[in-house]
């Protein structure tokens, strides 16, 4: 009975432990005493052991049915499988804050374990901004959002249940790889700050921090996928994305940190756009605290803004207040002092890189003000507005047509000066193929042209040739494949690996959108429907009785000609506890297409509303993402992330040199 | 001015023009698309244009909804205790879609009725979408939302 109080002890502890983190280090290095220096990473690591030990509790208290706490009370049920209760550990307001603040807790256990080749200073000083977010996220847990609140002497006997929504696998997996990736920014949020505070800009800092924003990006592009592939079996009636608000605040740190990466490949290979990275840094983090405060305080209407107390938003909105304010006040103090070494020919890989950003940057602008553009006009006193997909197409389609047109330029110029017409010579036999292809995929996939699905598979096409013209390059150079791949830079092949998976994901998106069949029906037992090249008969439905919910279970038979292709099973389900009903969508998921059966609702006589569609190549998108966020973790596992920082490798010093 | 300089310039001005024409064709693209929010009362009133998609926000009022026997056509009333709209739908609603809940619904008015595209209900029993508390706070029902959800 005592250890939910071990658990808050343990937070209070964190919290402390925290507080010392934030001080101790910068202290000793404004005092220049090594000693207060070199708490840092002891701190950080005891702040990651009492999060560990608090949130191991919590999940106890899950395990063990002790509902004397209010939000195991509020978040599960005896009848709720264990794998559910451990992760409705994060499923509500409370636990999702304790796993993010244990996220930024084991970030820094890994900064303060990985960080040996990076001096002493450098390191306290980014364990101790690491500390002050840390305060930052625990006082605010602390003081609004306790986890371990009792209810006692009366507790009940039996919880609420876990919003039946949230019963599923993607719960597991999906805000853990998210938070992941929005906590991974602090670490080049903190390392970007922590230059800023000792003036120290030179190559090193970008080469440091580079590894650290590659796989927050990876896990970030795995979150938002996941989240995407579970909106579309579970929630989303075989929708992937909806642009809904909480969805735009997870994309928009992306594009900032997918910007931010490119631009440190400047930093640290060339020294240039420092003070440019440097502001990148801090807008990511920024972005993906903003994330946190549209999720957690219901200002807008989203699938995600589960009940909510607006009070807390204010508190999450005074701390990214100090933090965007802080960090930028410090930016403008000092980034003036950053020097910016050399020039660039109009014609570089420098320039383009450069495309990139402005790109990406504009499309987080852009996806920003439509996000928040309901806010702003309520905060005005204007009329209450929301704004819809209609809009976030017709802004992000194009701007990221531009900007896959531009990816295959990048990697096949060189820095510095690339004028030299051969460099892009392959690039106008490209330029046809992608274009045939584009024209010929639509007749031959659906006999009928479309000019979206054109663009789209030239698009996609494009990028996947010029990113193989670039392999071939560079194993002509090394000899063979296989010397090319145990030497050449991993970044080089994760970057291949990202710009493929951009490909299939093009491709993906613009089947799905343009081609997808998708049917409405009214369907009682008995009766066939044709979907594509299959026919779909009801056989009939059945009540079936599962853990913790009654489900109508109906039967389809697909058949392909006369052949029995599959026997699927789609479901109806009322939770007991909650009485809430959920859709189970049944899905035979494939290569080349998905079959989405869903079941609406009972329309008397037996019969009820179905949902039929097709969804050709809905997996490509997912699996693209993938491919990008492997590519990430394949490339920190460079060599050079290993080195000391005095062996850095010859190019990467130039333009430190020359600064 | 040294060359580093000139680049500098012009592509800061490169920057800056490029951001203008964006941030303008985003303002365009949200004067374009944005969906004006109505209560059941304002609709009532015709205030709200026939030509443009809105958004009404209420309570599914108890014992409205009527479904078409043959299709999947439905229709209910959304509202705020002093003024009712009658929503036409096609497809299928929302599992948390239920008569004496809160609902927000998309679509175009046509004579004082709602042709909706889109109905969406809340994600769980203790939300209520913003919208909805809105509408009832305007008619001043706000007291009969408080004492269902309590």
């Amino acid at each position: 009975m005592i250890l939910p109080e071990i658990g808050h002890f343990a937070l209070v502890l964190a919290f402390a432990i925290a507080l010392c983190q934030a001080v101790f280090p910068i202290y000793g290095y404004y005092t220049q005493q090594e000693g207060f220096m070199a708490t840092a990473k002891p701190l950080a690591v005891m702040q990651g052991l009492a999060l560990a030990l608090s949130f191991g509790l919590l999940m106890y208290g899950f395990l063990s049915h002790d509902f004397s706490l209010k939000y195991v009370a509020d978040n599960s049920n005896l009848d709720l499988p264990w794998y559910f209760r451990m992760s409705a550990v994060w499923g509500a307001h409370e636990g999702s804050l304790l796993l993010w603040a244990l996220i930024l807790a084991l970030w820094g256990v890994a900064v303060s374990l990985l960080s040996r080749g990076i001096p002493e200073k450098m390191g306290s000083l980014v364990l101790s901004v690491m500390g002050m977010i840390a305060v930052g996220f625990l006082a605010f847990m602390l003081f609004t959002s306790n986890p371990f609140v009792r209810i006692l002497p009366f507790m009940p006997g039996n919880g609420a249940d876990l919003n039946p929504l949230l019963q599923d696998p993607g719960l597991i997996f999906h805000p853990p790889m998210l938070y992941m990736g929005y906590v991974g920014l602090s670490v080049a949020f903190s390392f970007a700050v922590a230059s800023l505070i000792s003036g120290e800009f030179d190559s090193s800092w970008a080469r440091w921090s580079r590894p650290w924003t590659v796989v927050a990006w990876a896990f970030l592009t795995i979150g938002i996928a996941l989240g995407s592939w579970w909106a579309y079996y579970e929630l989303g009636w075989g929708g992937w994305w909806f642009w809904d608000p909480v969805e735009n605040a997870s994309l928009i740190p992306w594009f900032i940190a997918t910007a931010l990466m490119h631009s440190l490949a400047v930093t640290e290979k060339q020294g240039l756009f420092r003070r440019w990275t440097l502001l990148l840094a801090i807008a990511a983090f920024s972005m993906s605290l903003l994330g946190t405060f549209l999720v957690r305080s219901g200002v807008l209407t989203s699938v995600h803004a589960f009940a909510n107390d607006p009070e807390r938003g204010v508190f999450i909105l005074g701390f990214l207040v100090v933090v965007v304010g802080g960090s930028l006040t410090l930016y403008a103090v000092r980034a003036s002092k950053v020097s910016t070494p050399g020039e660039f020919g109009w014609i570089s890989r420098e320039s383009f890189l450069l495309f990139n950003n402005l790109l990406l940057t504009v499309m987080a602008v852009s996806v920003l003000l439509g996000t928040l553009y309901p806010l702003l006009v309520d905060a005005l006193g204007g009329d209450k507005v929301s704004v819809g997909a209609p809009f976030f197409n017709a802004v992000f389609v194009p701007l990221a047509a531009i900007l896959v047109s531009g990816m295959a330029f990048g990697p096949l110029s060189v820095w510095r000066q690339s004028d030299d017409p051969k460099l892009f010579r392959p690039l106008i036999v490209t330029l046809i193929v992608s274009i045939l292809c584009g024209l010929l995929w639509p007749i031959i996939f659906e006999n009928e042209f479309a000019t979206g699905t054109a663009i789209g598979v030239s698009l996609a096409v494009w990028v996947a040739i010029a990113t193989q013209i670039d392999v071939f390059r560079k194993v002509r150079a090394y000899g063979s494949l296989k010397t090319l791949l145990a030497r050449v830079e991993r970044g080089i092949i994760g970057m291949w690996m990202a710009h493929l998976g951009v490909a299939f994901m093009i491709f993906g998106v613009v089947m799905v959108e343009n081609h997808t069949e998708h049917r409405d029906l009214r369907m009682g037992a008995g009766d066939t429907q044709v979907l594509g090249r299959y026919d779909v008969r009801m056989k009939g439905i059945e009540i079936i009785q599962g853990p913790n919910y009654m489900a109508d279970q109906a039967t389809f038979e697909i058949y392909e000609g006369e052949h029995l292709y599959k026997t699927v099973y789609p479901q109806k389900r009322r939770y007991n506890a909650s009485s809430m009903v959920m859709t189970e969508a049944a899905i035979d998921s494939g290569f080349t297409r998905d079959l989405y059966i869903a079941m609406g609702e009972p329309l008397g006589g037996g019969d009820w509303a179905i949902r039929l569609s097709v969804k050709p190549f809905v997996n490509w998108i997912w699996g693209g993402a993938f491919l990008m966020g492997f590519g990430g973790f394949v490339s920190i596992t460079d060599q050079r992330y290993r080195r000391r920082a005095k062996k850095s490798g010859a190019s990467a010093e130039a333009g430190g040199a020359a600064a | 001015m040294n060359p580093k300089r000139k680049q500098r310039l012009l592509i800061i001005l490169g920057l800056v023009a490029a951001l203008g024409v964006a941030v303008g064709l985003v303002l365009y693209a949200l004067s374009q698309n944005i969906n004006l929010f109505f209560t059941p009362t304002q609709i009532a009133d015709n205030q709200a244009p026939d030509s443009r998609i809105i958004r009404l926000g209420g309570m599914v009022a108890e014992g409205s909804v009527e479904r078409d026997p043959e299709s999947l056509e439905v229709s209910f009333e959304v509202t705020d205790f002093q003024n009712q709209v009658r929503v036409t739908y096609t497809g299928i609603l929302p599992d948390l879609f239920r008569e004496g809940q809160g609902v927000v619904v998309q679509g175009r008015v046509l004579n004082r009725q709602l042709q909706a595209t889109e109905v969406l209900a809340k994600h769980d029993e203790n939300y209520m979408p913003p919208e909805v508390t809105e509408a009832l706070r305007q008619s001043g029902q706000l007291d009969k939302l408080k004492g269902m959800t309590q």
